[in-house]
């Protein structure tokens, strides 16, 4: 990217709401039921019916507006946003215009330099899912599934104070973190539980006002979210160095070509008429309220890694990778409990445990191994049955099943030899083998120890406890 | 030959309970009826004649175990605005033609919970939107007391089959009149309860924040049973009031001494659109009759009611246009053929199976709600409404209950004011405010008058009340039952 140009992005974000039933309606939102299975009167909108607001979803709401120290509404209202298309069963879309249930709020993220920045939220309403048009099997037609339709969402929609790529994925896996810690979202990107619009714009650097931007659409991935904006901005600059302007428009992220392309321009921009749904009355908040659901929030993201950093004596590193995600920290905490060791939970749950996780693409919740079989194998390493490196072997076969640590290292004879004699035997043995090394060891070169603790632990199929090696060649050099 | 149509359904209902009469009877008789004489009228979109047999049957097993609620077995139709389960709801529209719902309306369940049987659908002004009843995709409705007039609208063929003794009496919905105007057109007794007092749920919506169901009988007294069955909190409409129900029935028989009824300057004023001289007479003639009783008339000012009109046709047709974006054409309802495209497909569904008068309001709603306009149209629009509703609290300081005229003239020939949808608009100038201000109303017969063809037709009389006072207005109304006979004329050809 050029250096004279700064980029400018807000995101509004969509979060699915952890309700058993819609918004609306009765009818239950759990994912990839047979099609229009899952759809009240209501849902479908035939004539007649009306929507009656859950409450759990106005409680969820609240929830998100308390986490970020958010403004709570006294009084706010749904809208009606009229618009056609034939997923949108009544022809327009129970949403918040003028007066959302949460107002202005912030998030705190960490950029890459160590800093923390402050980056805005507007606001965050409540409004419902539309269905789904399957534009695929149906030979020419459009199907619909109302399944999705009702389901209630929470728009959280952010100041544009984000100057890069990097920074929005920051945000998002901030809040990402946050509504799973308060129970309001499942974060299910693939199942599109929580996805993200982002609004890009590009400014010569030092200018005040905002280049005009366009709205990248519906993007449901950390990385496609980092890739869309970065090749976005590279378009919005390239058309402007060329002379070009860029015109206010929605676009489509296309992840196969790695492009965006014009879903259509302002021009073209519907005009959804909104107006308070007379259907629906406003939402009362009394303070009592907030306060008994600011009360009842869990520890949030950040307490947590105080905590773990204050109590426990994590890293500021590691505490912050631990409680990013709300399923590995409690991993942790149990982990850390049952081997009494945090440092050493912190440890493999960073390294050995994040790196199987990683290569697999899965989260924690999915993990081969739970947390208390972890601890079991931590524990191993604590008594001295096995070595750290052996232990890795160890966590393979039991990520592929083949047992706990205890019937690992039982099958396998990998338990650690602390038996003086025996490990003193294998020392002798290498000490007659390499005389001539032997003697540089004696004369001083340091390096040659390590030389006769790996031949050491190769003999003994790595089971020697190699704080006893090297004990016993110093023994052996005076 | 029994002669069930001459009775009130306070009157079947004891019939019934004392097992004079059997629900079967009773219901058959009706549906002859329907079947004999609606061809003039053209009042029921559909008639339910299996349903209402199989219905009448259960009433009759719960009658004979002697403790059956007091509509058991009472024959009843309800306007096609009710979705109604297993039956045809069309909301007298092309658009839903081959509807047929899967539910019921929540007043059609409480009815039907009362022991109510279900003798049809009647038909009405398309989507309630009219006031002659002539908008109907199912044609126009006649009035039972000249065939050449209008019933009214949009609850025309409740009012109508009412009117005619089809059915002892019928369920109406009433967004700007529509329950009082035609009860009025036809001479019978109707009544639009306060809003929130029974369940939208089921009922179509034509303007959410007006739509209003009511009963429409022959007397006071058959209103308050029906509206004993019908109203009560549904949790199912938002919008529906949780407040207790009384027993409307209790206290129909207060004496009337000491009433202080409001009369609207505005109302009785010599103006263009306003009432013209013989129904003043008539109401005169009325409030005279209620003097008589002990009341005491008291001249009151409803100082915004001018701006009822063009308020209402703000608010009505703003939220009409989005309640009808659903009929797409997309999951039910009419569709056109061969659509080319998606938008081919909403056009021509919409436009082929729409009427005019539904258009247009659809167009007029459309342009109050868009941007730019919103704030000019539809906010100030709502703003007004409140200084319309203020007029009423202040009014109900001073009195207990207000009267008007419940129309400026008696009912229309059929074609007079179809080209003209400004002076069909201002033939619900009497009743428009009530809707806007959320309060009861009803419509009672009080004489008649020439209409302007020269031919003599009921009269109503509005008398409006403040919220949640449906009690008395059903008493006000009853007393003057009990010593005037208006209510009980017969249309000579239904006789």
């Amino acid at each position: 990217m050029s250096n004279e140009w700064e980029v400018v992005i807000g995101l509004e974000i969509h979060a699915q709401l952890a309700t058993k039933s819609k918004i609306f309606s009765g009818a239950s939102t759990a994912y990839g039921a047979e099609p229009n299975t899952q759809t009240s009167v209501v849902d479908i909108a035939l004539p007649g019916v009306l929507p009656v607001l859950n409450k759990e979803a106005v409680h969820m709401a609240v929830k998100f507006g308390m986490a970020i120290g958010a403004e709570v509404s006294d009084r706010s209202v749904f809208d009606r946003k009229n618009y056609f298309y034939p997923d949108l069963p009544k022809g327009y879309q129970i949403s918040q215009f003028e007066l959302p249930v949460v107002g202005e709020g912030s998030i705190d993220i960490k950029l890459e330099n160590g800093d923390t920045k402050t980056i805005g939220v507007t606001r965050a309403h409540l409004e419902e899912d539309a269905g789904k048009s399957l534009h695929e099997d149906y030979a020419g037609m459009t199907g619909i599934d109302l399944n999705r339709a009702g389901t209630p969402l929470l728009e959280i929609v952010s100041e544009p104070d984000m100057r890069s790529a990097k920074e929005a994925v920051a945000y998002m896996k901030k809040i990402h973190t946050l509504v799973q810690y308060i129970g309001i979202c499942d974060g299910n990107m693939q199942e599109g539980s929580f996805r993200c619009d982002a609004n890009v714009s590009v400014r010569p650097k030092g200018q005040e006002a905002f280049g005009t931007r366009a709205e990248l659409k519906n993007i449901n991935s950390f990385r496609f979210v980092e890739r869309a904006i970065n090749i976005e901005v590279e378009r919005q600059i390239d058309l402007i160095e060329d002379g070009g302007e860029v015109v206010q428009e929605t676009r489509l992220y296309d992840s196969d070509k790695n492009e965006t392309r014009s879903m259509r321009s302002k021009e073209e921009a519907m005009d959804y008429r909104y107006f308070p749904d007379p259907d629906l009355l406003p939402v009362i908040l009394t303070e009592e309220y907030r306060q008994q659901v600011k009360a009842e929030l869990p520890e949030l993201p950040e307490q947590k890694q105080q905590r773990f950093m204050d109590e426990l004596g994590l890293s500021d590193y590691d505490a912050s990778v631990i409680t990013a995600s709300l399923g590995l920290a409690s991993y942790f905490e149990i982990v850390a409990e049952k081997t009494g060791d945090a440092k050493l939970s912190a440890n493999w749950i960073t390294g050995e445990l994040s790196a199987r996780l990683n290569r697999e693409e899965i989260e924690i919740d999915k993990a081969a191994v739970d947390a208390e079989a972890f601890a079991l194998l931590l524990t191993r390493i604590k008594d001295n049955t096995i070595s750290g490196k052996i232990a890795k072997d160890v966590l393979d076969a039991m990520w592929n099943g083949e047992g706990s640590a205890d019937e690992v290292i039982e099958s396998k004879g990998l338990k650690q030899i602390t038996d003086t004699g025996a490990i003193e035997a294998y020392v002798d043995e290498v000490i007659t083998n390499n005389p001539s090394q032997f003697e540089e060891l004696k004369g001083g070169k340091d390096k040659m120890m390590g030389f006769f603790v790996g031949q050491v632990m190769k003999m003994s199929k790595g089971k020697a406890n190699p704080a006893q090696v090297n004990e016993l060649i110093r023994n052996k050099m005076k | 030959m029994s002669n069930y149509h001459t009775k009130t359904v306070t009157e079947l209902s004891a019939m019934l309970q004392a097992g004079e009469v059997s629900s079967v009877e009773l219901t058959r008789y009706f549906l002859d009826r329907i079947k004999n004489s609606d061809d003039k009228l053209n009042s029921f979109i559909t008639v339910c004649e299996e349903q209402a047999m199989v219905q009448a049957k259960e009433s009759d097993e719960k009658l004979k175990t002697g403790n059956a609620p007091a509509l058991t077995g009472v024959p009843i139709a309800h306007k096609d605005i009710f979705c109604t389960d297993g039956v045809k709801t069309s909301c007298g529209s092309k658009m839903l033609d081959s509807f047929i719902s899967p539910y019921d309306a929540t007043v059609v369940t409480n009815m039907r919970n009362a022991g109510v049987v279900m003798l049809g659908k009647t038909n009405m002004d398309e989507f309630a939107m009219g006031s002659s009843n002539e908008t109907s995709f199912y044609g126009a409705v006649k009035n039972p007391w000249n065939l050449k007039a209008v019933p009214g609208g949009s609850s025309g063929g409740s009012a109508a089959a009412v009117g005619a003794r089809l059915a002892p009496a019928s369920t109406g919905t009433d967004t700007g009149g529509s329950i009082r105007q035609p009860a009025a057109f036809c001479g019978i007794t109707g009544l639009k309860p306060t809003y929130g007092r029974v369940s939208r749920f089921g009922m179509i919506a034509f303007a959410s924040s007006l739509d209003q169901a009511g009963p429409m009988g022959q007397s006071a007294s058959d209103c308050a049973l029906l509206l004993n069955a019908m109203a009560g909190f549904d949790d199912k409409d938002s919008t529906s009031i949780e407040k207790s129900v009384p027993d409307y029935s209790a206290d129909l028989n207060k004496p009337l001494d000491g009433l202080r009824i409001g009369l609207p300057k505005e109302y009785f004023e010599h103006t263009e659109g306003g009432m013209n001289a013989e129904v003043e007479a008539t109401i005169k003639a009325a409030l005279d009759q209620y003097k008589a009783m002990g009341a005491e008339l008291i001249e009151i000012e409803l100082p915004n009611s001018g701006l009822s009109v063009p308020v209402y046709y703000v608010v009505a047709p703003a939220e009409c246009s989005t309640n009808l974006s659903r009929f797409d054409g997309v999951r039910y309802g009419y569709r056109c053929e061969d659509p080319k495209d998606l938008n081919d497909l909403y056009t021509r569904s919409r436009g082929e199976a729409f009427g005019a008068e539904v258009q247009r309001r659809i167009m007029v709603g459309t342009y109050a709600l868009s941007s730019g306009y919103y704030d000019a149209y539809y906010l100030k629009a709502q703003k007004l409404r409140h200084l319309i509703s203020d007029d009423f609290t202040k009014a109900y300081e001073k009195v207990d209950v207000i009267m008007a005229p419940a129309t400026p003239e008696t009912a229309f020939n059929i074609g007079e004011k179809t080209d003209d949808p400004i002076s069909m608009y201002l033939s619900d100038i009497y009743t428009i405010a009530v809707n806007l201000a959320g309060i009861p109303a009803m419509s009672i017969p009080v004489g008649f008058a020439n209409n302007s063809s020269g031919v003599s037709m009921p009269v109503g009389m509005q008398i409006i009340g403040n919220h949640f006072e449906e009690a008395k207005l059903l008493n006000v109304a009853h007393q003057y039952q009990q010593k005037t006979d208006w209510h009980k004329q017969m249309p000579e050809e239904f006789q």
